[in-house]
């Protein structure tokens, strides 16, 4: 027993006097990132505290984006809360509007005289989080785009060519029949269907979500998105799926297990649910393109947008250590941190700079595929359609979406009334948020 | 003799008295009192922009058609969780009561679920009833049943009741085994004597006497169902599809932490509160004079 105390005395000992060698100033980061993701996350702040000793970063896990935001502002409320925090993108509106509670990236790297250079990042990646005048609130982090995947096999079984995508919806619905024809039990199935079919498919066919720049320029806005081509567009899956040729699986991604269990011609889901694909189905029973289109919305595609997460600061710290922050965030756009944060997890790097070094290594050569994401977003400069969305109360608006699609799906509502009620449902939630906000 | 127990110092009471008034206060009234607070707030999620906006709140979730539909859909739920719980867990304690051998394995197997986390049994049973990999939709679709509790409103439904019952009946179980063994038998043997059958007696004699037991866990079960399914909804169907899981104290969580709506959130939870209270209120004011102590 003496022996024991004697050891952890000595031990606290010297975790005392190595703190007080050092007099390292600590960030704490807070995220959300499990798993697999969550080691690389380690990885990256480890390699930040090797590349200098100033500063510490302390990543630590604080479980799904909900509870990671819950678990800050608890924290802010509490006078502790921590220099960095991970949110998702739909909780950018909202994140703006808690003024004196974030410290935008802009600022702080001009307070921290820190370089900084928006022209090297990719253009909804940036814009997604930053002004209509172009300073950046948060720093983007996990972010991605919905991709195109096609299950090899299936497209064989059908008699078709198991290497050629259809580019059109035209063309996918026709392939995705005969497979069904052929003993699929499922044509296509989307991933985040409020992401992938309403707000990307606007996007990519530059059709406005929302008034003022999809809310860019402003909080007095109203939805856009019951528009004739996205009622043509969700009334054609309805309709493909009385015979399979579309089937729902459920919210958020829990769709893609149709896929992953070799049940889906095709599925429409996040570049970085790539590697489970591949872990799932095999890296050559697969195939990776771009969205198709509606050729009869558009002539060609325009550009898609993202989703994912980024890393906001927060107020309330000694000024000292923003220095450390400003620091940190360069650390993590630098090209060989982002180039290895975008193949080691399927997230589309930040910079131009981190895809180029990708290609050059030869990645994609060895991974066919994961250059459709960086591809889609950087197709054409991006409009005010196709910049992104500044929703408040986005997450509920995504919830009534996702609900009224349910709706349709189940055969309740056609689509027409379906994104109308969206659209007036949702339109009350932007009063509410206003009137929080004004 | 005087029978009845007095203090001769008059701070010992209040003494004796602190440790529940402290816990009841601070893990019930205090949070209570914030949620009051926050219903008449409407404020962005840090804390900041605070905008006393007085009954706001509450007027925008009367004008709101789907908050409605969400009270029913409770109604609804809460009824057949509490019901549908509290017979077949009636049964089940009945028939174990009866069982000679084994008696004891019967009893831990039926208490075992309660050991499970309702969240956990959301996922256990979102698995076996999985469309695609799941077990039991496999076996429905062998004789005819197309179950697919993602698009269809009354298939999740009955799945979330069923995984929301299933969470409970080792708890009221317990508490329905532990009533009847209290029964003294000599009653039921003298009921029997007098030939009274099995359903008789029951009828007659045993649930009668089980009356208060069946009481205090109505009471529960219907506490349980409108608070406790939380994680069930959850970890099934999170309120959908449609709205057709989307129950009362599912959408205080959507709102308040998904959405950060904290102020709409707290004042569904202020009326949550308040139509709780009431049916404890009415349950003790009108069920409990039927029941025989």
């Amino acid at each position: 027993m003496t022996r024991i105390l004697l050891s952890s005395v000595a031990a606290a000992a010297v975790l005392v006097s190595a703190q007080g060698a050092v007099a390292q100033t600590e960030i704490q980061w807070w995220h959300a990132m499990g798993g697999n993701l969550g080691e690389v996350v380690n990885d990256l702040a480890a390699g930040f505290n090797k590349s200098q000793s100033e500063y510490k970063v302390n990543p630590v896990y604080k479980g799904s984006y909900t509870e990671t935001l819950t678990a800050a502002i608890a924290a802010f409320r509490a006078k502790q809360a921590p220099h960095i925090v991970q949110v998702f993108e739909v909780g950018t509106a909202n994140m703006m509007a808690a003024k004196g509670a974030v410290y935008p990236v802009y600022q702080l790297m001009a307070d921290a005289k820190e370089p900084f250079d928006p022209k090297s990042y990719i253009g909804p990646v940036y814009g997604y989080y930053s002004t209509t005048d172009g300073k950046l609130l948060s720093m983007p982090f996990n972010s991605s785009t919905p991709v195109l995947y096609w299950n090899k096999e299936l497209l064989s079984k059908a008699g078709l060519d198991p290497n050629k995508p259809p580019k059109t919806w035209p063309e996918l619905g026709e392939m995705a029949k005969k497979a069904v024809a052929a003993g699929a039990k499922c044509g296509f199935t989307p991933q985040w269907q409020t992401w992938t079919m309403i707000e990307n498919y606007g996007a990519w066919h530059n059709l406005p979500y929302a008034t003022k720049q999809n809310g860019f320029g402003g909080t007095d806005i109203e939805l856009k998105f019951n528009d004739a081509p996205r009622v043509k567009f969700i009334q054609m899956l309805a309709d493909w799926s009385k015979d399979k040729t579309f089937v729902y699986g459920g919210r958020e991604g829990k769709s893609t297990a149709l896929f992953t269990a070799g049940e889906c011609a095709f599925h429409i889901a996040s570049s970085a649910t790539a590697s489970a694909i591949d872990k799932a189905l095999g890296s050559d029973k697969f195939g990776m393109a771009m969205m198709p289109y509606s050729p009869d919305v558009a002539p060609k595609p325009q550009n898609s947008i993202i989703g994912g997460a980024t890393l906001w600061v927060l107020q309330g710290r000694p000024a000292a250590e923003y220095k450390g922050v400003a620091k940190f965030l360069n650390y993590l756009a630098s090209t060989p941190v982002q180039a290895k944060w975008h193949q080691e997890t399927g997230y589309v790097p930040v910079t131009l700079a981190a895809a180029e070094v990708t290609a050059k290594d030869g990645f994609y050569k060895k991974f066919p595929g994961r250059e459709i994401a960086v591809e889609e977003l950087t197709l054409n400069p991006p409009t005010d359609n196709s910049k992104g969305l500044r929703i408040g109360n986005f997450v509920q608006i995504r919830d009534i979406v996702d609900s009224e699609l349910e709706n349709v799906w189940s055969g309740k509502k056609d689509a027409k009334t379906a994104l109308d009620d969206a659209v007036k449902a949702g339109n009350e939630q932007l009063k509410r948020f206003e009137a929080a906000n004004k | 003799m005087e029978k009845r127990v007095t203090f001769h110092e008059r701070w010992l009471p209040y003494l004796l008295v602190a440790p529940q008034m402290i816990i009841t206060l601070v893990f019930f009234f205090w949070p209570s009192g914030q949620a009051i607070y926050q219903s008449v707030l409407i404020e962005d999620a840090f804390g900041g922009n605070s905008k006393f906006v007085f009954l706001d709140n509450f007027i925008h979730l009367f004008n709101d058609d789907s908050y409605f539909a969400s009270v029913r859909l409770t109604v609804v739920f809460s009824f057949l969780v509490a019901t549908i719980g509290l017979a077949v867990s009636l049964l089940l304690a009945v028939m174990a009561d009866r069982v000679i051998r084994g008696a004891t394995a019967y009893k831990a197997f039926l208490v075992w679920p309660y050991a499970v986390a309702p969240a956990v049994a959301g996922v256990l049973w979102g698995f076996l009833f999985n469309p695609s990999v799941g077990i039991v939709a496999w076996m429905l679709q062998g004789i005819g049943i197309e179950f697919n509790y993602v698009t269809n409103g009354n298939q999740a439904l009955t799945l979330v009741i069923i995984a929301a019952v299933w969470n409970q009946i080792s708890y009221n179980f317990l508490f329905f085994l532990a009533g009847l063994q209290s029964i003294p038998k000599s009653l039921i043997e003298a009921a029997a004597i007098d030939g009274a059958g099995p359903g008789r007696r029951f009828w007659d004699i045993i649930f009668p006497l089980l009356s208060p037991t069946g009481f205090f866990l109505l009471v529960i079960n219907i506490i349980y169902s409108f608070f406790g399914t939380f994680g069930v909804v959850d970890a099934l169907t999170k309120g959908g599809p449609g709205q057709a899981t989307n129950i009362l104290v599912y959408k205080v969580y959507n709102d308040g932490f998904r959405g950060q709506d904290l102020g709409g959130s707290s004042a569904q939870s202020v009326i949550l509160m308040i139509v709780v209270i009431a049916l404890t209120f009415v349950q003790f004011r009108f069920i409990e004079r039927r029941v025989h102590y």
